[in-house]
């Protein structure tokens, strides 16, 4: 179930990615007669045919419901599946295998963790530190277990160039702390947050720590290990998988002390209308009938950002975001929100005259697919005064061309609105 | 180029830049807010009816997209002086016409026309008509409403 080897550098180990592009069909396709220029990948990437194939070929070939059957395809389908979590161990740097609950993405992650970790743990006055950048799905999951508990959501803010005020978040981290949950890297403002001295700082403190990885995963090396965290969620989709699938890493001691997350079957050992026996996870975490095609695609997704390689991917969207910002700094009027030194390739704007969801309009018009709106994130936008901004956030698939269009689109947009 | 002309027509760009009608009305009778949750366009909707039924003073205020405001603007125009339930049936077929595939042409909705061309954003179809249902809840007395 592997993908096929990929030789998509240069010379020089540069990403070449007119070659890459060919992986993704619907790259070729033009969006109102233009050439496609997706940059929206960090609401949810494209899938190459490598993913549509495993899918595609799950359910063509050897699809059957898992851990169930005695026959032959339900053993194919299982062994595809639970296979897929070795490619996560694998992905994550994690110790063991059995740490990877497979979930329908990072907010089904979170969640779990807030209501079987934290929940259980918080009493009347205990806190839970988040930042001022999550995403309403590390935000919600939260405020649902506090308000449950009694406990409190404190909030790190966030400086003017969108990073997080570490001085403010050595101060927050008291006596009352019980749990940090805290992005990897902001959907909004692209910063990459120290999540290693984060988690370090935490455990100091004895607090265990969460990281939100949906923005980290698809873009730069993960290792959760380096990085001490406890546990660390992410999306398939984003990483160039289906969606629907997701995972959750925690560390095998947490997850043993857990207490299931929902109820059904798989989950248990034995069931008695006096009582029941839980699984070992990850089994535990995982009640029902999973996305059985989806996970094993989402597997194959993470074999295509390796083949291609992260520190290549990395690389690659960090020269495009200097050509972007480079390139953006020319369109007069345009401010970028969110200008950290150590940023991913995600580029919020707003542009005088003009609101987000017309630059949205007349983009599309041209080809060039961009979000515009709050991006989830609407406590972020009040603190930087604005209702919404444009977004252009890349992907291995991305280049120079792209970021060319979005340039020119701009222009029509002033045409209009300038 | 042309099908952006034909969405972003000279009159809503006009209003857009120059919205009328955009101040708080005092005294007023009805009041709602609006919210479209989508891109966080934010309305506030104020009109005083007089003895008769008939909007005498209609304003808006808030933070919109080109559409959202040109909406908001030519509504209060041309609302000014009509009566709720008139008010109601420009509602009912300026609606009509911006999401009904087979709505024609409506030349008895005047200005209020020329957002007919969001029929084929259906994204933006909450944008031009977030004052609209604002009115509407005003009208109610519904203090708030979302377009989600």
């Amino acid at each position: 179930m592997s993908t096929r080897p990929v030789d998509v550098t240069t010379a020089g180990g540069a990403l070449e990615v007119a070659r890459l592009r060919e992986d993704f069909p619907v790259l070729a396709r033009p969006m109102n007669g233009q050439r496609l220029a997706f940059l929206d990948s960090a609401a949810s990437a494209q899938k190459p045919q490598a993913v549509i194939d495993a899918e595609r070929r799950c359910y063509e070939e050897y699809y059957a419901n898992i851990h169930r059957g005695v026959y032959a395809l339900s053993q194919r389908s299982t062994q595809a599946y639970e296979g897929v979590r070795k490619t996560v161990q694998r992905f994550l740097n994690a110790p063991d295998e059995r740490e990877v609950v497979f979930t329908r993405g990072t907010t089904e992650g979170i969640n779990l963790v807030a209501q079987s970790f934290a929940r259980p743990r918080l009493q009347p006055g205990d806190e839970v530190l988040i930042t001022g950048m999550e995403h309403h799905s590390n935000i919600v999951p939260w405020q649902l277990v506090t308000e449950a508990t009694g406990a409190k959501l404190v909030v790190v803010p966030v400086t003017d160039r969108g990073e997080v005020d570490l001085d403010e978040y050595r101060r927050l981290l008291g006596p009352r702390t019980k749990m940090v949950a805290v992005v990897h890297v902001s959907n909004t403002l692209g910063t990459i947050n120290p999540v290693t001295d984060m988690t370090r700082l935490a455990h100091e403190a004895g607090v265990p720590v969460l990281v939100d990885g949906a923005q980290s995963a698809p873009h730069i090396p993960v290792d959760v290990q380096a990085m001490g965290c406890d546990f660390y969620a992410f999306s398939g989709h984003k990483t160039y998988g289906p969606s629907g699938a997701g995972v959750l890493w925690g560390r095998f001691e947490h997850l043993s002390a857990m207490p299931p997350y929902q109820g059904g079957g798989d989950m248990i050992r034995t069931v008695r209308f006096e009582g029941t026996e839980y699984a070992a996870p990850p089994q535990r975490f995982e009640a029902g009938t999973p996305n059985i095609a989806g996970t094993i695609a989402l597997g194959v997704g993470l074999e295509y950002i390796e083949s291609v390689g992260r520190e290549r991917i990395a690389a690659h969207e960090q020269e495009l975001l200097a050509y972007a910002d480079e390139r953006l700094a020319e369109i007069e009027g345009l401010r970028v929100i969110g200008t950290a030194p150590e940023k991913a390739g995600v580029i919020s704007f707003v542009l005088k005259g003009a609101h987000p969801h017309d630059i949205g309009t007349i983009l599309d018009m041209e080809g060039v697919a961009i979000r515009a709106g709050h991006h989830c994130t609407q406590p972020l936008m009040e603190r930087y005064g604005v209702a919404a901004t444009a977004r252009a956030s890349f992907g291995l698939y991305n280049d120079r061309d792209d970021v060319d269009a979005l340039v020119r689109a701009l222009h029509r947009v002033k045409e209009f609105f300038g | 180029m042309s099908d952006l002309r034909e969405l972003y027509q000279e009159v809503i760009l006009d209003h857009n830049k120059r919205p009328r009608n955009f101040h708080p009305v005092e005294p007023h009778s009805h009041e709602a807010d609006g919210y479209n949750p989508l891109c966080g366009d934010k309305v506030t909707i104020q009109l005083r009816l007089d003895d008769a039924g008939r909007i005498e003073d209609i304003g808006f205020q808030g933070d919109g997209c080109a559409i959202s405001t040109a909406s908001a603007s030519i509504m209060t125009e041309m609302l000014k002086g009509h009566t709720v339930d008139e008010a109601r049936e420009t509602f009912d077929r300026f609606h009509h016409l911006v999401t009904d595939d087979d709505a024609q042409p409506d030349p008895s909705l005047g200005k209020i026309g020329v957002l007919a061309g969001v029929r084929d954003y259906p994204m933006r179809v909450k944008c031009a008509t977030l004052a609209w249902h604002t009115l509407q809840a005003a009208l109610e007395e519904r203090e708030s409403v979302s377009t989600e």
